[in-house]
């Protein structure tokens, strides 16, 4: 390493950034950290202009605080999530996605005209039919509960991709169960 | 075949009226040139047979002769045998020089270019034991059919030579995926002259023969969700045949064509319906709690084989064609799926699981054990080829989904032509093209 004036510069300017993100991440406070954020986008960009390699920090705080703070609020972060994963051979849905359902149900049921395709999802292993027919399974599995949430029967569709549209490439556990699950599609 | 014993997975007993000189070849044969012909395991007799060069086939787009060598060779059941250029079917055949030469049998022809652009194919194939001629044709064609004349060449000469039906000019529908890309392609039987019926962002699956081939049932997922299609191959015209609420797929048609038996999930699990091939209301086959899916009608249309995991993990069942009372037939394993039913309506093909493998059964639908015919673990979907001596299937080579074809012993392997993509979901199309 031979570290010029420019590059302790930009350190410095990466530093001072970095700083900014941490005093700005107040994780209940959304509009707050929104606006300090475009701040630190600014102030970064202003950086590109003046030393190479802010390119660098520029997505090492921005970027990343920015998905972080998406999962911030306590109901903007449950509508957001929108897949549930199941076990080995399993069509149960979990008491583990149980409160993002029940954001979602909520939605539907304050609107009866919104839509909604639940799209089950198997891992790589076995036949493309069998899998077609078990994702299905695990659709109208979340599809159950969440009519039994209050929403209407009309408002959901229950589909099945088998395991031709995989979420994790990959042979081991890590992989499969990423990919046994049922996303949730507004229609 | 219909000499052989029961309890015995079919194989390939053919005449052996005329050529008892061929003798078991121990080595596979090396590849034709133009062909990448990948052959493991030899049937334990090979006739030898000559296929001369045609005469002037080197000004026609297909090289006539060695199509028809290199689909001989594919079949495991003969050896080529070199035969010098300059010959034709106006010839005067030396039996006793070619018989010095080792052949059992001799093709030799020719290719004329008519004046309205067509082509004229002329061939006649020597029986060089009896020393007499066994058939002489001609085919004239289009140049765009060269390539078919040449399998019905192929299939001539296999049919006089083994006294069954050859396949060579049948085709294979199958599935590729390269990247996000999905296509649905129709290829000659030994993976040459490869179209397009489909391409798709989406995924493709199940493919389907009509009985007369002249049309395709398939998956496609182009809503974003799985809907039943049928494509008339020539034209392209395609219709929906079952979007109902759920998931629509597995399509197999009824052997008169006037019905496809499906999987819908309308009434929410996975349950097997009839609908006729022009659409309407489908009739519900199967009333079970759990999954039933991949229905195959048996040859004679009365019965239908199928998946369900009613007593647990996927096995296979059958059933009357208009639905009733299902009788267990896979019992080894604990999940058993893709039933095939040979034409002939002899033997059952399927995928079991093996601890973490997937291997290809053949049993003998008479009686006797079901046999694995692979030493592969990644098997696929099989389908069989309308002759009934032959599978085609999915398997894994070097991290790529592969098209292979055995013969129903397992005895004889060969690998379709790789395009780099992943190739999967074969079907094996009719006779009568």
């Amino acid at each position: 390493m031979n570290p010029s004036y420019r590059t302790l510069g930009t350190a410095a300017l990466t530093l001072t950034l970095l700083l900014a993100g941490c005093s700005s991440t107040k994780l209940d406070e959304a509009p707050v950290e929104n606006r300090d954020l475009s701040g630190s986008a600014a102030a970064a960009g202003a950086g590109a202009a003046g030393g190479a390699g802010t390119g660098t920090a520029q997505s090492g705080v921005t970027t990343v605080d920015l998905s972080k703070s998406g999962s911030g609020g306590a109901a903007t972060g449950l509508l957001a999530q929108r897949v549930v994963y199941f076990d080995f051979d399993s069509f149960v849905v979990k008491d583990d996605f149980r409160p993002m359902l029940e954001a979602h149900a909520k939605v539907l049921s304050a609107n009866r005209s919104k839509r909604m395709a639940l799209e089950g999802h198997t891992d790589e292993r076995g036949g493309r039919e069998y899998n077609l027919a078990l994702g299905q399974k695990r659709a109208e599995a979340v599809l159950r509960t969440m009519v039994l949430l209050g929403v209407q029967d009309g408002q959901l569709e229950a589909v099945s991709f088998g395991e031709e549209r995989l979420a994790m490439q990959g042979s081991d556990e890590a992989a499969h169960a990423k990919n046994r699950r049922v996303e949730l599609r507004d229609k | 075949m219909k000499s052989s014993p029961r309890n015995e997975l079919p194989h390939a007993p053919w005449p052996r009226r005329r050529f008892v000189g061929a003798l078991a070849a121990s080595a596979a044969l090396p590849a034709a040139a133009q062909f990448r012909v990948e052959i493991t395991g030899i049937g334990g007799t090979q006739i030898p047979v000559a296929v001369a060069a045609f005469r002037d086939e080197t000004r026609a787009p297909v090289p006539v002769a060695e199509v028809v060598r290199a689909d001989l060779q594919r079949s495991g059941l003969f050896r080529i045998v070199d035969a010098p250029a300059g010959l034709d079917e106006s010839s005067r055949i030396n039996i006793a020089e070619w018989r010095g030469r080792g052949a059992d049998a001799l093709a030799v022809g020719s290719v004329m270019r008519l004046a309205d652009g067509r082509y004229d194919v002329r061939f006649k194939l020597w029986d060089l034991v009896k020393g007499e001629e066994l058939l002489g044709q001609s085919h004239v064609a289009l140049p765009a059919d060269l390539r078919l004349v040449a399998h019905r060449i192929a299939d001539s000469i296999y049919q006089n030579l083994t006294g069954e039906r050859g396949v060579f000019a049948t085709r294979i529908a199958y599935v590729t995926k390269a990247g996000s890309r999905f296509q649905l392609h129709i290829t000659d039987a030994d993976g040459e002259g490869g179209q397009i019926a489909l391409a798709s962002p989406d995924p493709i699956i199940s493919p389907a023969w009509s009985p007369n081939g002249r049309e395709l049932a398939y998956v496609s997922f182009e809503s974003q969700k799985a809907v039943v299609w049928v494509q008339d191959v020539l034209s392209g015209q395609r219709r929906m045949l079952a979007n109902f609420r759920g998931s629509n797929s597995a399509p197999a048609w009824s052997p008169d064509s006037r019905d496809l038996a499906l999987t819908l999930s309308r009434d929410a699990v996975a349950q097997i319906y009839l609908m006729s091939r022009d659409g309407g209301a489908p009739r519900r086959l199967t009333q079970s709690q759990a999954i039933d899916t991949e229905p195959a009608f048996t040859p004679d249309g009365r019965q239908i084989y199928f998946v369900s995991d009613r007593g647990g993990g996927p096995q296979i069942y059958r059933m009357p064609a208009s639905g009733g009372n299902a009788e267990r037939v896979s019992f080894s394993g604990s999940y058993n799926i893709s039933p095939a039913i040979s034409p002939d309506g002899r033997a059952l093909a399927y995928i079991t699981r093996q601890g973490g493998a997937f291997k290809l059964m053949v049993q003998e639908l008479a009686g006797g054990a079901p046999v694995a015919i692979t030493d592969t673990s990644d098997d696929e979907s099989p389908s069989f080829a309308p002759n009934s001596r032959l599978l085609v299937y999915t398997s894994r080579a070097a991290g790529r989904d592969v098209l292979m074809t055995s013969t129903l012993d397992g005895r004889i392997k060969s690998r379709l032509l790789t395009t780099g993509a992943d190739m999967r979901e074969p079907a094996w199309g009719p006779f009568g093209r």
